[in-house]
């Protein structure tokens, strides 16, 4: 059963494209990661998928409804919590949730038990009378996810469902979003820039950047693919190291990035010895030499050469300039 | 229509619970009301005014300011839902954009009534007598127009804004001309008659004199006339509004 279908879909602002014919499929069930950088179209592809925005070309078919041509089909059958607070603050959480519950059409009787039950599997039905202004961020956040499951839609969008909150608040989420998936069924489609939230939750996790997807896979795969372990070095020369390092035969690769040089390789601890020495006939001072498992970061490095924080301290400028070419 | 209901509720959830906007919205039309009325009261002769005086005269004025801004002000407020995100989560419902636009704008005019009424029954304090049940079902009438054109005058100049960055310059060269133009606070017979012209082109006027024509019996401008204008302004905005608000993307 597939829940997502998206072929080719592109989309351009004024020139600059924003998403590059992506395609993937999503079946029922899954949970399915977009993980990349702030600015790699994440947000604007979850936008085109739920009818917000307009595709430049290509198509994609959500529960079955083409995206531009059934719009109010593919409304009702899909939940979206986006990456900005989206609940009126002045109303208290049981308005909210009823706001939501009468725009989708959902009869009272069912409505108001319906309000409850999900309220109580968010823990905030003893303060459904308060007002919104006054909760948490992650309280805000289980109230914005108890609200898009209010009309049972098969599949959920979360758009960075836990940026800017605390490590606890971020794991309690996690194992909400865990719950619904398995108890509930739901489909669920979620964009992340945290590797250990997308390494965490998703059964498959397409990496994006740019507006391209570059790999997409499950997360135990995508790391297998690098080839067993990630060495981190801390060297005086990174660049001249790195370099170095490349042309050595049981070396897959080797990135500089922020003063440090990352090297994957089989069989790690055989190859410390040797890469020591090496760095010691170039003249080279190693400060420190670290290995672990490969994380999806390093996936992400492999395939781009860049590491996502890099990425995101040069995205931030175009992301602003994207934002008020869309909003016009 | 459900959907219409529910953001009007909304709204009204909204009104009732900002007290703060409620008594402060009030304050400049009491305070036009209080130093012109009394203020200009005695030195002041409007002509053809049937023993009112002034305050007599500017009462279905201020009714009517007090409408005017309340409603551009509850329009322009879907700026705020953009920029609180709200706006999104309407947008993303499976509900049409025209629904959410009369739902938006039923509010605003029910609000902006609201607000000129409490106007209206703080002026009978001031010496205002009703003298007619028609003549104020006839206010109303007018006063219900004004609501509806310039609520929805409100939401096609937010749908057109990215933030509230441009508010002061609607205000001051939107707004406050509509307003002055009006003949809210003085006869336009008494103009120059390029001055009147003018004033006859502003929307307002036709709300202003219809007003006081059930308030007060006197009018500048013959009532049947002026709710023809004020209809015909009242559909040219619904319609304009909801073909801006088509094109917001949240």
């Amino acid at each position: 059963m597939i829940a997502i279908v998206v072929e080719n879909l592109t989309k351009t602002f004024n020139g600059f494209t924003a998403v590059d014919r992506v395609s993937f499929t999503i079946t029922r069930g899954e949970i399915f990661g977009l993980l990349g950088p702030n600015g790699a179209g994440k947000t604007t592809t979850i936008s085109m998928l739920s009818t917000l925005l307009r595709p430049t070309s290509g198509s994609a078919r959500v529960n079955g409804f083409e995206i531009v041509k059934h719009e109010d089909d593919v409304r009702k059958s899909i939940g979206i919590v986006f990456q900005d607070q989206s609940l009126d603050e002045e109303l208290t959480a049981y308005e909210n949730m009823d706001f939501h519950g009468r725009l989708y059409r959902i009869p009272r009787a069912v409505r108001q038990q319906k309000i409850v039950d999900l309220l109580q599997l968010v823990e905030l039905n003893d303060k459904r009378d308060n007002l919104v202004k006054t909760f948490s961020g992650g309280m805000r956040r289980r109230l914005e996810i108890a609200r898009g499951l209010l009309h049972e839609p098969k599949v959920l969008f979360l758009d960075e469902p836990t940026l800017g909150l605390d490590p606890q608040t971020r794991n309690h989420l996690w194992a909400y979003i865990e719950q619904l998936n398995k108890e509930k069924g739901v489909t669920i489609i979620l964009t992340t820039h945290y590797m250990d939230e997308a390494d965490r939750l998703c059964d498959r996790v397409a990496i994006i950047d740019k507006g391209k997807i570059i790999a997409l896979d499950t997360p135990e795969r995508l790391k297998d693919e690098l080839g067993g372990d990630v060495i981190t070095v801390k060297a005086s020369e990174p660049d001249k190291l790195s370099a170095q390092l490349k042309a050595l035969s049981w070396v897959n690769q080797a990135e500089s990035h922020d003063g440090q040089v990352t090297v994957t390789v089989q069989n790690a601890e055989r190859h410390v010895a040797e890469l020591a020495r090496l760095a010691a006939t170039h003249g080279i001072e190693i400060e420190s030499i670290s290995i672990r498992n490969p994380t999806l970061e390093d996936v992400f490095l492999y395939y781009t050469g860049r590491t996502m924080r890099e990425e995101e301290a040069s995205s931030k400028d175009q992301m602003r300039m994207m934002h008020r070419l869309h909003r016009r | 229509m459900d959907i219409v209901y529910t953001i009007w509720l909304r709204s009204m959830k909204r009104y009732v619970r900002s007290k703060s906007r409620i008594i402060g919205s009030l304050g400049m039309p009491l305070f036009f009301l209080l130093v012109l009325g009394y203020g200009l009261n005695s030195v002041v002769r409007i002509p053809g005014s049937a023993g009112q005086g002034y305050t007599g005269f500017i009462v279905p004025g201020i009714v009517a300011m007090s409408v005017l801004f309340t409603s551009v002000f509850s329009g322009i407020q879907i700026i705020w839902d953009k920029q609180f995100g709200f706006l999104k989560e309407t947008l993303v419902a499976p509900v049409s954009r025209l629904e959410i636009m009369l739902g938006q704008t039923l509010g605003g005019a029910t609000t902006a009534c609201i607000q000129g009424s409490i106007i209206l029954v703080l002026s009978l304090f001031m010496g205002l007598s009703i003298t007619s049940m028609l003549g104020l079902l006839i206010a109303a009438a007018f006063m219900v127009l004004i609501g509806l054109s310039f609520t929805a005058l409100g939401i096609a100049i937010a749908s057109k804004m990215e933030d509230m960055h441009g508010f002061q310059l609607i205000m001051n060269f939107v707004i406050f001309p509509i307003f002055g133009l009006s003949g809210a606070l003085f006869p336009i017979d008494s103009l120059p008659s390029w001055l009147r012209s003018l004033t006859l082109l502003d929307p307002l006027t036709y709300g202003v004199e219809g007003v006081r024509y059930g308030l007060t019996g006197t009018t500048q401008v013959h009532p049947l006339a002026g709710f023809v204008v004020m209809t015909g302004f009242t559909l040219f905005m619904l319609v304009a509004g909801a073909a801006l608000f088509r094109k917001v993307t949240g």
